[in-house]
């Protein structure tokens, strides 16, 4: 997976490099701010309120 | 380290190589390359991994630092907003104001559910600690969006019966209430509405169970309703990340500052010194 994923892409070590760390620095930003604090409702309840 | 073993030297390997495979200056055909279902398994539960391992760290801190830095950002603009555009003045209801009087009290209305009316400031929980509080206690329109969310029925802010606010503790919203724990006697909690800042005054820790409901009353647990003073109440989960207990903490009704006198000592941007506020009560 991970290595077809390095020959498809294109340009020199550096620039593949290059891109994939872009890739998970956007991955980690959509994950933190986007998809674990909607995840995190159903992963652990938490309640604060007197009922 | 092992620049040899990894074919550093081509020349010298070149030549150790008996059946001679590449040959200098060809280029041999580079052999398919296979994708076992096993490897390609492997990767994905090598993401999967790191994902949960993100995920834990997000919760245990990342994700209540970045929340909490939102929340200031929140709070600071609507404090700004209000500081540049301030509200007509609700009248005061104190009949006859006297001018050395500390001021009376401005009720503001009950908000409508998701609806923000105001920020608390809690210098205990940090400098520049700042928390948009909404109408309401529901955690979709209130507790993980806004932040602090205040109890439907309870009273206002610097009215008389119980203020009663809940928040996180951990992970949602930024997590206002981590440190309830560590208050102390004598410690400000201020909360800023359109028309003022109520300062009160912490008192004391409790912890109870979920269904003690009476934390709420008028006067926080005589029921049936005693006569009364002005209340704050914090409710939380207790310990943190768990569902087991409810922390409380109560403050008294100290001072009320309108909006046209500034803010007072312990919120950001006051320039009134904390002298004149209670420090930490001797014990």
């Amino acid at each position: 997976m991970y290595a077809a994923l390095w020959r498809v892409l294109p340009g020199p070590w550096w620039v593949r490099t290059l891109i994939l760390l872009v890739a998970a620095a956007a991955i980690v930003y959509a994950l933190f701010f986007y998809v674990f604090p909607v995840v995190a409702v159903w992963i652990t309840p938490e309640e604060v309120t007197v009922q | 380290m092992d620049v040899q073993a990894s074919g550093g030297h081509p020349g010298d390997a070149d030549a150790a190589r008996p059946n001679g495979g590449d040959a200098p200056g060809t280029t041999a055909p580079r052999p398919p390359h296979k994708t076992s279902i096993v490897g390609v398994l492997g990767e994905i539960l090598l993401t999967a991994g790191v994902v949960v391992g993100l995920f834990i760290a997000w919760q245990y801190g990342i994700g209540d630092q970045i929340a909490a830095a939102q929340n200031r950002a929140d709070a600071q603009a609507l404090a700004e907003q209000w500081q540049d555009s301030p509200p007509a003045p609700r009248p005061s209801p104190s009949e006859t104001p006297e001018p050395d009087a500390p001021a009376e009290p401005v009720i503001t209305p009950q908000p409508a559910d998701g609806e923000v009316f105001g920020i608390m400031y809690v210098p205990r929980f940090g400098p520049d600690y700042a928390v948009r509080m909404g109408g309401g206690v529901s955690r979709e329109r209130t507790l993980d969006t806004i932040g602090i969310g205040h109890y439907p029925g309870t009273q206002m802010p610097g009215e008389v019966g119980n203020f009663a606010v809940a928040a996180h503790r951990t992970g949602f919203g930024g997590a206002p209430f981590y440190s309830i724990d560590e208050l102390r006697v004598g410690d400000p909690v201020i909360v800023e509405t359109a028309d003022g800042w109520y300062t009160y005054i912490f008192r004391t820790l409790e912890y109870v169970r979920p269904t003690a409901v009476d934390v709420l009353d008028p006067v926080p647990q005589a029921t049936p309703t005693g006569i009364g003073g002005r209340y704050l109440t914090m409710t939380s989960c207790s310990p943190r990340h768990t569902i087991a207990e409810r922390i409380i903490a109560y403050a008294l009704f100290d001072s009320f500052r309108p909006r046209a006198d500034g803010p007072p000592a312990g919120v950001p941007g006051s320039t009134v010194t904390a002298s004149s506020a209670p420090e930490s009560a001797e014990s």
